[in-house]
């Protein structure tokens, strides 16, 4: 920070206050009069689960959604944001979670576009002359003629902070912006930020990481269900307060993971090599086995070959090369159900795309891909209706699902119900090897917990677990072996006693031990 | 006298496919540009047709072929945002809308035919005089060359001057940037203030102007009379010219001409009488383009964001 007193420093003024703000979408109350203001030179936090409402405040902010009620002052003036466009012209930006990106086009294409009003040809020099410059500023290299798809996470996210500062703003917002990046990354991009808000900008800070509330902000607002709990100063609260605060109940933050002598391998990847949607390697040569009792990490940066990764252990992409095991049986040229009934059970990382039909209703999703089986079958035609939904009724019960009934339709559900009801379908078979795609993405603490808890029951009952996440904390706590991907390849696999996070950081960046960094 | 013979065949040969080749370049980069803001058009064949008799009408009544022409085009941008606001604004589903803009453009120039020539039998319907084709001093004259290429109709020539003109405009203006934006990341577009919607109306006012402008070619370049489905499939060719050219300008006028020398062969073939029946020929230019399709499939990049309606979540 700069030598100035305290008094002196121009941080005093909010640039921004919201005021009684309520949004209210069909089926929710998104935003219930919520009140905050930020100050120039500050990194504001707005804390919550998912759901609390963060991202429907930032939206509203930027135009993305009107507010149904409540008032928006900038500079001290009231505004009337009605779109992007007008937040723009105020001089607010935003970095959405879910990048905005044009990845067939440039870098420089995608920072350019719509900064300019008028004119038939764009200014591509000046565009160049200040995007170097502002690499200069925050040390940053960005390829400006890269096509955005070939670049990492990393460096699109990159893009996106660079694409708010060109156009100028006094409020940035950044929605979750650690979520792809390795520890060593967000590190960085902390300290940029920092130097954001020592330059005077106003920062808004969405997370749900209590960590990172710590490591960045000067103040927090803690949302919960749309309302607003507090706003404090960062230093003045502890983590343990901060999460009480943002679910309302005191919270247990480890899930005791049971170290248990492993039993055979039960799945084996072998030489995998496949192509990805663009036609290129996507998996370069992937080798793991996963025993009975054991839980397998997959540690990396989103991107690296999870997702097709998962297709070929699914049977949903054929690999170029390499073979498949499980329970002792090759299965590199079987079908997805064949695979099901040798006791495979999968989790998949996009549950309502790719794990459900959100218009069928629960006893149907319950029974999905399970209907030519016994009891569910009656002869080679029919369903036994009398069996579905015998079993939907325990398995509702068992499984906690909140819903009205076992007719209701499933888009109906919330997040951690519909992720509830794809465990109780996967584990009403047997199952001797589960591959979980990001298990906990979006779902909120309670629904977490819950969904790593029948996991490593899965993983007592005896069977192999392969958990792909983003979430370091989530495979360290429930991994008994991690393996990290970078780029299509297995960097290492290592015992989760001899892991720490700094190294797993590094590997996800495609750094071996003892390279330079 | 034999080698004269030849040569005046395969002058002729070349000298055609740049003529057939017209109405296809005109429609397909008037629907590249389409495509590439993210609406899959499937109306163009009904547009040729309605292009082609208002063009055809027009100049029958005035004598005026460059009436007729943007009379066309004028046809084509109406059909254009008719479909913009079945798309964009109502956000109904792109193939059925286009189906249904076909349905009803072929239904309308049949109807409109009727009407305006109830009294005229099959045999003496009207016929116009087509448009002269272009001389240029000294360079008409050049031997072969001159035929080929200085002895087009003037629409010809604009339909090729559209190629550079919109590559020109996709890759290096801002309006062009934005527009391949649409296509690929409306989302994109929208978050940078600026309005998906009037990209898309804009495009397809384009696509439909030069799809207007290359059924007016039918009738007052080629044919001089206008019977009705005198577009015959051209629109459903020129979408799979622009999956074949890979939505990139240059390569479609590749194709588009590939295209043309395929059927001005098979013409050439079809009046030498060469022994291979004429169903064959006639099917062949139809045959080509389903196996380029399958060739093209693989290799091929379309806008990401193509024939889904943008909605704000």
């Amino acid at each position: 920070m700069t030598g100035l007193p305290d008094h002196a420093r121009p941080i005093l003024q909010p640039i921004l206050q919201v005021e009684n703000l309520t949004k209210r979408f069909p089926s929710v109350l998104a935003l219930d009069n919520v009140s905050m203001d930020v100050k120039r030179g500050e990194i504001h936090c707005l804390l919550g689960e998912n759901g609390a409402g963060k991202s429907t405040l930032s939206e509203t902010i930027y135009g993305t959604y009107l507010p149904d009620s409540g008032k928006i002052f900038f500079r001290g003036a009231p505004v009337e944001i009605m779109s992007p466009k007008d937040a723009i012209a105020a001089g607010i930006s935003i970095v959405h979670q879910h990048f905005v990106l044009v990845p067939p086009l440039t870098v420089l294409e995608n920072v350019i576009l719509g900064t300019q009003k008028s004119g038939l040809y764009m200014d591509l020099k000046y565009a160049r002359e200040r995007l170097n410059e502002l690499s200069r500023n925050y040390g940053v290299a960005l390829n400006l003629d890269a096509r955005v798809w070939h670049l990492s996470v990393g460096e699109q996210q990159w893009v996106e902070i660079f694409k708010a500062l060109y156009i100028g703003v006094d409020l940035l917002i950044l929605d979750e912006p650690t979520a792809v990046l390795t520890p060593q990354q967000s590190e960085r991009l902390f300290s940029v930020i920092k130097q954001m808000r020592d330059e005077g900008l106003a920062i808004i800070f969405i997370t749900h990481k209590l960590k990172e509330v710590k490591a960045v902000s000067d103040r927090v607002t803690v949302l919960r269900k749309g309302k607003k709990i507090a706003t404090v100063n960062t230093k003045d609260v502890s983590k343990q307060e901060l999460a009480n605060m943002m679910v309302g109940r005191d919270v247990v933050f480890t899930i005791e993971r049971q170290d248990m002598p492993p039993g055979e391998v039960v799945f084996e990847a072998n030489n995998l090599r496949a192509l990805n949607f663009h036609g290129e390697e996507g998996l370069r040569g992937v080798s793991f086995d996963v025993r009975e009792k054991e839980v397998l990490g997959l540690a990396g940066v989103s991107g690296n070959g999870q997702k097709l990764l998962f297709d070929v252990i699914v049977g949903q992409e054929k690999p170029t090369e390499g073979s498949l095991k499980l329970a002792g049986r090759d299965i590199t040229n079987t079908t997805t159900s064949k695979r099901m009934k040798l006791g495979l059970s999968s989790i998949p990382e996009d549950r309502i795309k790719e794990g459900l039909v959100m218009d069928f209703m629960v006893e149907e999703n319950l029974i999905l891909g399970f209907q030519r089986r016994e009891p569910f079958a009656k002869g080679k035609t029919l369903v036994n209706q009398k069996a579905i939904r015998k079993f939907s009724k325990k398995s509702i019960e068992d499984f906690d699902i909140a819903t009205p009934s076992s007719k209701q339709i499933s888009k109906k559900l919330s997040g951690g119900n519909l992720q509830k009801l794809i465990l109780a379908r996967e584990f009403s078979q047997e199952t001797k090897f589960l591959i979980a795609g990001q298990p906990t993405r979006g779902l909120d603490v309670g629904s977490t917990e819950y969904v790593r808890r029948r996991i490593l029951e899965q993983k007592r009952k005896g069977a192999g677990v392969l958990l792909i996440s983003e979430d370091l904390d989530e495979i360290l706590n429930l991994s008994d072996r991690i393996a990290v991907i970078f780029k299509g390849e297995l960097m290492d696999i290592i015992d989760v006693n001899e892991a720490d996070i700094e190294q797993l950081g590094l590997l996800m960046a495609g750094i071996q031990k003892g390279e330079e960094v | 006298m034999n080698n004269f013979f030849q040569t005046t065949i395969i002058v002729g040969l070349f000298a055609s496919t740049i003529r057939i080749a017209t109405p296809f370049l005109f429609a397909s980069i008037g629907e590249l540009v389409t495509e590439r803001s993210g609406v899959l058009n499937l109306g163009i064949e009904g547009i040729l047709q309605i292009g082609a008799l208002v063009g055809f009408l027009i100049t029958f009544r005035t004598g005026s072929h460059w009436l007729g022409v943007f009379g066309a085009g004028f046809s084509g941008i109406v059909l254009g945002i008719f479909m913009g606001w079945m798309v964009t604004t109502l956000k109904l589903n792109q193939t059925v809308s286009g189906l249904a803009l076909n349905l009803l453009a072929g239904g309308i120039a049949f109807y409109w035919f009727r009407v305006v020539f109830a009294d005229v039998g099959a045999e003496n319907l009207p016929n116009l005089r087509i448009f002269q084709t272009a001389r240029f001093p000294i360079l008409s004259d050049i031997p072969y060359i001159g035929t080929i290429f200085f002895r087009q109709q003037w629409l010809t020539y604009l339909a090729f001057l559209s190629v550079p003109v919109v590559s020109y405009f996709l890759y290096r203006t801002r309006v062009g940037l934005q527009l391949r934006c649409t296509g690929e990341n409306p989302r994109a577009v929208d978050m940078k203030g600026l309005s998906v919607a009037k990209h898309q109306y804009g495009a397809l006012a384009f696509g439909g102007f030069m799809a207007g402008v290359g059924g007016s070619f039918l009738t007052l370049a080629s044919s001089g009379m206008f019977i009705p489905e005198i577009q015959a499939g051209r629109g459903w060719i020129a979408i799979a010219l622009v999956i074949f050219g890979n939505w990139i300008p240059w390569r479609i006028l590749v194709v588009a001409l590939f295209f043309g020398l395929i059927e001005a062969v098979q013409l050439t073939l079809q009046a030498l009488n060469a022994n291979v029946p004429h169903q064959l020929l006639l099917a062949l230019p139809y045959l080509l383009t389903i196996i380029a399709l399958c060739t093209a499939a693989g290799r091929s990049r379309s806008p990401l964001h193509l024939g889904l309606p943008y909605k704000r979540e």
